[in-house]
């Protein structure tokens, strides 16, 4: 349904954030991709709505060339992809049915929009959308007085409005606590299920990366140095993601200063890291 | 040796050596002592002789000594009723200028500031309403009251021209800043949606600097009402003039009645401008 062939991106700076990046994704996916910050997995979902234009290379969506759109068109193709964000991104002085139904402004004219006139279908789908995140009685509060997990579902039922075919989902989980992370996956992944949906989705949390997707793409210094399933994961594989770590302890943060064989190692990986790390 | 090696090490080291010793002090601002010492001590050296280049004129501060006494008389009897009509008619038309003034102004500072904030518009755009700014700011309002006054003659419409043309420039400046401080991160995620470019102006970028376009319009209603009366000196209309007036006809006890109304109108405006700033947040 969503191919990209040769996709590269240079900023104009000269930092080359994605190279020849080839990946198809079949409907209703749910697709996660890792990578250390600075690998360029923003920069990939957000070259696929255009957020960020690619330099190079083609991306279609159900045979329609993304890369070649402008104006009226490019909105239209905008608006069959849902993106939800890290830190929620909405606007804070809006209220949470105004967020949602924001999901419609690629559909509705702009006075309509400007007026608050939404077409009646919307606003029905628009609050059985919230219903189904569980926010129905939350409609009139600012958005910035939700906690949270709470901002995020609106985010999400924002996103469901536009009645994508695809979602683009950016770090979703990174501002949230570890229970409202694993809620948050759920919920994103049964709407996937629901609407048939295919998904890309950022994630730093391995662990939940590989509970929650069909399949993991692990992304290096902009280039695709694993694809496949999330029991194929390996460490071995980790370390060639992320560079050279202890996998298999427990997430406690190493305190790599404490110990003097742990400071050599970790200062053997630091030209490997850097280099990971430069868009 | 050890001092040797001291000398030897960076300043960063140096510091970080300190540091284990317990002793630390904060990095200066300037980090070359010299240059800082020596701005330092230039700035206090022109600053004294710049005081000491100004003349004072002991004779005559004695004998404005005397007028002043007069002056501040008569503010002890202001004269409110021989010079009513003339005070009232002076203040409606103040007041008229300063609102059509203000909303004019704003009106037309919305597009300016738009178009000069430089993440939302186009680079040729963004020069032309920078350079509208620049102008509008450049010159007192004193200055452009004397251009208009030539231009439409004695009155208010004069001033309120005036007004306007320098609302705009602080108006649009402010909110061109405001937008440019925006949470892009709304910005995006409002485009995500297919939003066109007014659509996103509407939904992410006027929920976000409504708070501070209206607190900068009260702000700036206030200033208007204040700079009419200055501009009336200059036969821009208003309270100005009535007050330019009555203290060429030596009339003081007018004048301390006129200024005593301004005062309390400013005080008004001062206080509810805070009060709707606070009420936007």
């Amino acid at each position: 349904m969503l191919t990209l062939s040769g996709v590269g991106k240079r900023y104009p700076t000269g930092d080359r954030a994605l190279t020849d990046i080839e990946l198809t994704l079949p409907k209703g996916q749910v697709m996660a991709l890792i990578g250390p910050s600075g690998a360029g997995k923003s920069t990939l979902i957000r070259c696929v709505n255009r957020l960020v234009e690619p330099t190079q290379g083609s991306i279609r969506l159900e045979g329609t060339e993304l890369t070649k759109l402008s104006g009226q068109k490019l909105r239209q193709a905008r608006r069959s992809m849902g993106m939800i964000f890290q830190e929620y991104a909405l606007v804070d002085r809006l209220t949470v049915m105004e967020n949602v139904l924001s999901g419609q402004l690629g559909y509705v004219g702009f006075w309509r929009s400007f007026l608050r006139r939404y077409p009646q279908e919307a606003v029905v789908e628009a609050f059985r959308l919230l219903e189904r995140v569980g926010l129905p009685h939350a409609i009139d509060k600012r958005a910035d007085a939700l906690s949270g997990g709470q901002r995020q579902r609106v985010g999400i039922a924002r996103a469901l409005l536009q009645s994508p075919k695809l979602l683009l989902v950016d770090e979703p989980t990174a501002s949230l606590d570890p229970k409202t992370s694993r809620q948050i996956m759920r919920l994103i992944r049964e709407l996937c299920a629901e609407r048939d949906l295919a998904a890309i989705i950022n994630i730093h949390d391995v662990t939940l990366a590989q509970q929650f997707a069909d399949r993991i793409v692990g992304l290096r210094a902009g280039q695709i140095v694993f694809d496949g399933l999330p029991s194929e994961l390996t460490s071995e594989m980790l370390t060639t993601i992320y560079g050279e770590e202890d996998w298999d302890t427990t997430s406690e943060p190493l305190d790599d200063e404490a110990d003097d064989s742990e400071t050599s190692s970790y200062q053997r990986d630091l030209p490997a890291m850097a280099a990971g790390s430069a868009r | 040796m050890s001092e040797r090696a001291e000398t030897q090490l960076t300043q960063g080291q140096a510091r970080q050596q300190a540091a284990q010793r317990g002793q630390w002090r904060r990095l200066p601002l300037i980090e070359n002592p010299r240059l800082r010492w020596g701005l330092v001590i230039g700035a206090v050296i022109y600053l004294v002789v710049a005081l000491a280049s100004v003349e004072v004129n002991w004779a005559r501060v004695a004998e404005g000594a005397g007028r002043a006494v007069n002056f501040l008389g008569a503010f002890m009897q202001p004269d409110f009723i021989s010079r009513y009509d003339d005070i009232v008619a002076g203040l409606l038309e103040s007041l008229t200028m300063t609102l059509t003034s203000t909303v004019v102004g704003v009106l037309l500072a919305i597009p300016v500031g738009l178009g000069a904030a430089r993440n939302i518009s186009p680079l040729p755009i963004y020069f032309i309403c920078r350079a509208i700014i620049a102008v509008s700011r450049t010159f007192q309002e004193i200055i452009i009251a004397i251009l208009f006054v030539v231009m439409f003659g004695f009155g208010p419409l004069a001033g309120m021209i005036t007004l306007a043309f320098a609302t705009i420039g602080f108006m649009a400046k402010l909110l061109a800043e405001d937008i440019e401080d925006l949470d892009r991160r709304q910005v995006e995620a409002v485009r995500a949606t297919g939003a066109s470019w007014w659509q996103t102006m509407n939904h992410a970028v006027q929920p976000q600097v409504m708070p501070r376009l209206i607190g900068l319009s009260v702000y700036r209603l206030d200033i208007n009402f204040r700079e009419s009366s200055v501009i009336g000196i200059v036969g821009a209309g208003g309270i100005g003039a009535t007050l330019n007036t009555s203290l060429s006809r030596y009339e003081y006890d007018t004048s301390a009645a006129i200024l005593l109304i301004i005062i309390v109108i400013v005080l008004l405006c001062e206080y509810s401008s805070s009060h709707v700033r606070r009420w936007t947040q």
